[in-house]
């Protein structure tokens, strides 16, 4: 079984992201890099495919030199082959533009299964995956807790408000990961050594036989970043006992602030 | 440059979902400050009576597409037959909400349309006869506007967060053509918790956090039933196996923002500030005056959660006279 996953670096979720002072860019400073959580998944689950089927796992990413260590993290945890689309041409694409360049370099590979994460929890955009499905004209679902393969077939249990929806579909096809899929396993040592020597193709999008047409014009624009509007902490509630303290509370809830 | 806003509706056996009225009358909004007319499509089987309430929202035209291998959402026949839709009808912008299949329908959408999106819109604004959206970025640390250029513009707006305004128009009932395309998913069952308010749509959320000690959350599934609301949980209560993952609230789970945000044992770790960040009103409970989640709050208790949370629980079923 051929298995790709889709991958992404991004600054950890404990880390302080500010914006630059004409509110132009987002400024990570010195965050720790680390691989998207829900790419993570995605990297945990065709690893579990590969073992119970046989194949190989391609993590393919769209990124800056730094990129590298995601991908290495993800050939240290077992996958087989990683390839970087790295190239300044793509440094300021939309979701349908990162879409596009991913597509193109899937074009030309066998695969039977896609596994992207739902978002990035950076620009949080949950596009890229269903993008990537429609540009290679396959089936996708998105956010799968469960999935089984049998008989060509895959049957996906994915969340929607209140509960799960099970969805089978044709392969090849694409999904895209949500919490509960699976427990990511850390990189053992001897699988970071190994990882090391595994091979990483860097590309261009030239060399992937895009130019600027078929990445499409960017659409998506940002065009200033703001911080959200500052919350003031507000009192803590005094009192001498609790039920002091809780009878202030449920007061001001009901008539300051008017939420009960 | 083509007019007209185009919404979507949601529907789960016949009935629309609350995300349906807000996406239709942010629609009508703007809509109306482009000078446009608003129509909608409606997707599902044995839905037309239903979508002739829709008049009421502010759709002059509903589009309906009645098909029992609609009933269930699934994206490919979805995307296939709205994109005819658009392909009609040209709106200018396609406007639904950023629910759990929204998301997937707008991304594939968009696709399929070769058209701009802004995903998960808190804000959307006419600047110039431009459309900007602010949507969250890193989990609601940071907003972000965004234009977008080409069309049809598609804007999926976040649930719970725009208001639902009443506005009649004509309502002009339409059957639209179905081209279902060629269909690759096949819908097998639905299991859905009944009565069970979902996070990122509660109006009231009760969290609970380490400081729970344990998976027995029944001190806030209490003080969360009074308040009709839902209950939440940080990523540590997950990651220890107390809650499932679908309780999460934070950068790495649900983003939410109810009217009121009760925060139980949540020192307030920078991810999950920014999920909940949003919130109208937010209480702690937290036994360390340091805790971070105290300077969010708008209200703070010091004081031991399995003490104050089961008073709060009995002073409000006192104030709602329960």
């Amino acid at each position: 079984m051929e298995l790709i996953v889709l991958l992404k670096q991004v600054p950890s979720t404990e880390s302080f992201v500010g914006i630059s002072e004409d509110g132009k860019s987002v400024k990570v400073g010195d965050a720790k890099m680390v691989v998207n959580p829900y790419d993570e998944l995605a990297v945990e689950e065709a690893l579990k495919l590969k073992e119970a089927n046989g194949g190989s796992v391609t993590i393919i990413s769209v990124g800056s030199d730094k990129a590298v260590e995601a991908i290495r993290t993800g050939l240290a945890m077992g996958a087989d082959k990683g390839i970087l689309i790295n190239d300044p041409a793509a440094n300021n694409c939309d979701g349908l533009q990162t879409a596009r360049i991913l597509a193109a370099v899937i074009k030309s590979m066998p695969y039977d299964l896609i596994i992207a994460g739902q978002r990035a929890v950076d620009d949080d955009n949950y596009v890229v995956g269903s993008a990537v499905a429609e540009f290679l004209n396959i089936p996708s679902i998105a956010m799968v807790t469960k999935e089984t393969i049998a008989d060509g077939k895959i049957t996906c249990e994915k969340t929607v408000e209140g509960g799960t929806v099970t969805v089978e579909s044709t392969l090849p096809a694409l999904i895209t990961t949500q919490r509960g899929l699976n427990e990511p396993r850390y990189a053992s040592l001897p699988g970071i050594m190994k990882a090391k020597k595994k091979p990483l193709e860097t590309k261009k999008l030239q060399d992937i036989g895009l130019d600027a047409a078929g990445m499409g014009s960017q659409k998506t624009k940002v065009i200033s970043f703001k911080l959200p509007p500052e919350r003031k902490g507000g009192k803590i509630i005094s009192g001498e006992t609790d039920a002091d303290k809780v009878k202030a509370l449920v007061k001001a809830l009901q008539e300051e602030a008017k939420v009960i | 440059m083509s007019c007209g806003v185009l919404a979507i509706t949601e529907q789960v056996d016949g009935v629309f979902r609350k995300v349906t009225y807000e996406a239709l009358s942010e629609g009508r909004r703007i809509a109306d400050g482009l000078g446009c007319a608003l129509s909608v499509a409606v997707l599902g089987s044995g839905i037309k009576s239903n979508a002739e309430t829709l008049g009421k929202y502010g759709a002059e035209k509903i589009f309906v597409a009645d098909d029992p291998e609609l009933k269930e959402y699934m994206t490919d026949t979805y995307t296939n037959v709205i994109a005819g839709i658009a392909a009609k009808e040209k709106p200018r912008m396609i406007i639904l909400g950023a629910s759990f299949r929204g998301k997937e329908l707008a991304a594939r959408l968009a696709a399929r349309l070769d058209a701009p999106i802004a995903m998960d819109c808190i804000a959307v604004r006419l600047e110039g006869g431009k459309v900007i959206a602010t949507r969250p970025v890193y989990g609601g640390k940071i907003l972000a506007d965004v234009e977008l250029e080409g069309e049809p513009q598609i804007v999926a707006i976040r649930p719970n967060f725009m208001a639902i305004a009443e506005s009649q128009k004509a309502g002009t009932v339409e059957d639209a053509a179905i081209d279902k395309g060629k269909i690759d998913l096949k819908f097998i069952e639905k299991k859905l918790e009944t009565g069970k308010v979902e996070l990122t749509e509660a109006d009231v959320i009760v969290s609970g956090g380490r400081g729970m000690g344990g998976a027995d959350f029944s001190i806030v599934e209490k003080l969360a039933e009074v308040l009709g609301g839902a209950v939440g949980a940080s990523r540590s209560a997950v990651d220890e196996g107390w809650r499932p993952h679908s309780d999460q609230v934070g950068q790495t789970g649900k983003v939410v923002s109810p009217n009121l945000y009760i925060a139980c044992g949540i020192s307030g770790a920078i991810q999950h500030l920014a999920g909940m960040s949003s919130s109208k009103v937010i209480v702690a409970v937290n036994k360390d005056p340091e805790a971070p989640i105290f300077a969010k709050a708008d209200f703070g208790i010091v004081g031991n959660l399995f003490d104050v949370v089961p008073l709060i629980t009995e002073e409000i079923k006192k104030a709602k006279g329960l």
